[in-house]
């Protein structure tokens, strides 16, 4: 449970469930915490009825089709030079986002301890994980694409709504990635050159850009379970 | 300004949380790996999945340490998301029935979902 808290113009808020009445009876806000913060978390819960809604319409397609779905570890596998490795990429790909929410959560640690360097270097170590992980996304694209003759409208392996539902749900992730990669750069940068130093020091942003980062690695938990395990 | 800013916990927990993920994908993946079938795969698929999801969730994003408000303006409206899903496992099934019956081919298929 919570415990009471501060407001900006020194009232004690309760904690608890007293405490869900207090804030929603506020007069000034409901949410005891920096707007840009609140408006990420409602941002990433309006992303997550987005990606909601197509897993879900995923599954519809999948449970309703008479014609085989093909076999997830068995199209994402990968053989070097012997036996194909099942889902070996994706198990790969998973590591590398769980890894770069690690260092995600590293930077906006050092981010509250003011020390800029490590949060620049830790949030770009995170931007390079994003970009690795949408790289090998393209290279699961193309050989699926080029090499498996996968359509959004057919393929050779099974049903056919695969190639949609699949091409719908990880291309929509990987642009989520591929903009969080971009937003962690600036941020980044900003915070390298001394740009919130000059904004009083306050460091909330490298937070709410961890929050957007961790909700990233949170639908690829998803897409992970119900795309490629299930 | 609220006086939330300025969460700061010891570094040590989310190195903890981090190793528990890298061992919850580990153990997913073996579900693959080791071909589990029927209903312990799924239940295993959903409970390292819903592990995976709330630990990222409670330590990475926070949502462990912030007020109730938050917690229920975040969590509760997915739930929503839950009757959407059952709504749709009842449509789909009486669409693949449906399919069979008008296409004039016997249930008797059997068929990889």
């Amino acid at each position: 449970m919570s415990e009471a808290a501060l407001t900006d113009t020194g009232d004690v808020l309760p904690g608890g469930t007293n405490g869900v009445v207090a804030d929603f009876s506020a007069d000034k806000q409901a949410f005891q915490m920096p707007w840009g913060k609140a408006m990420m978390w409602f941002f990433l819960l309006s992303d997550t009825f987005i990606f909601g809604t197509f897993l879900t319409g995923y599954m519809t397609v999948r449970m309703s089709v008479r014609d085989a779905w093909p076999v997830p570890s068995e199209v994402f596998a990968l053989s070097f030079g012997g036996e194909p490795i099942p889902l070996i990429l994706i198990a790969i790909m998973t590591f590398i986002l769980i890894s770069s929410s690690g260092t995600m959560a590293m930077a906006v640690n050092m981010g509250y301890r003011k020390d800029r360097n490590k949060t620049f270097w830790l949030m770009l170590a995170t931007a390079v994980f994003g970009a690795m992980f949408v790289s090998m996304q393209v290279f699961e694209w193309t050989k699926l694409i080029v090499d498996e003759g996968v359509r959004p409208w057919g393929n050779p392996m099974g049903a056919a709504q695969f190639g949609s539902t699949f091409f719908m749900i990880t291309g929509f992730h990987g642009l989520h990635v591929s903009a969080g990669v971009i937003y962690l750069l600036v941020i980044a940068l900003r915070v390298k050159r001394g740009f919130y130093e000059k904004r009083g020091g306050n460091y909330e942003i490298v937070e709410i850009t961890g929050l957007y980062w961790h909700f990233v690695d949170l639908v690829w938990v998803f897409i992970f379970a119900f795309f490629y395990l299930w | 300004m609220a006086q939330q800013s300025g969460q700061q916990h010891p570094i040590s927990i989310y190195f903890w949380i981090w190793g528990l993920l890298f061992v919850f994908s580990f153990f997913s993946y073996m579900v693959d790996y080791l071909n589990f079938q029927g209903t312990m795969r799924w239940a295993l698929i959903l409970i390292f999945m819903f592990l995976k999801a709330g630990f990222i969730l409670a330590i990475f994003m926070h949502m462990a340490w912030e007020r109730l408000a938050l917690k229920i303006a975040i969590l509760a409206p997915p739930l929503a998301l839950l009757v959407l899903v059952a709504l749709m496992m009842t449509e789909a099934d009486y669409t693949f029935l449906t399919r069979i019956v008008f296409s004039g081919e016997g249930a008797s298929l059997p068929v990889h979902h």
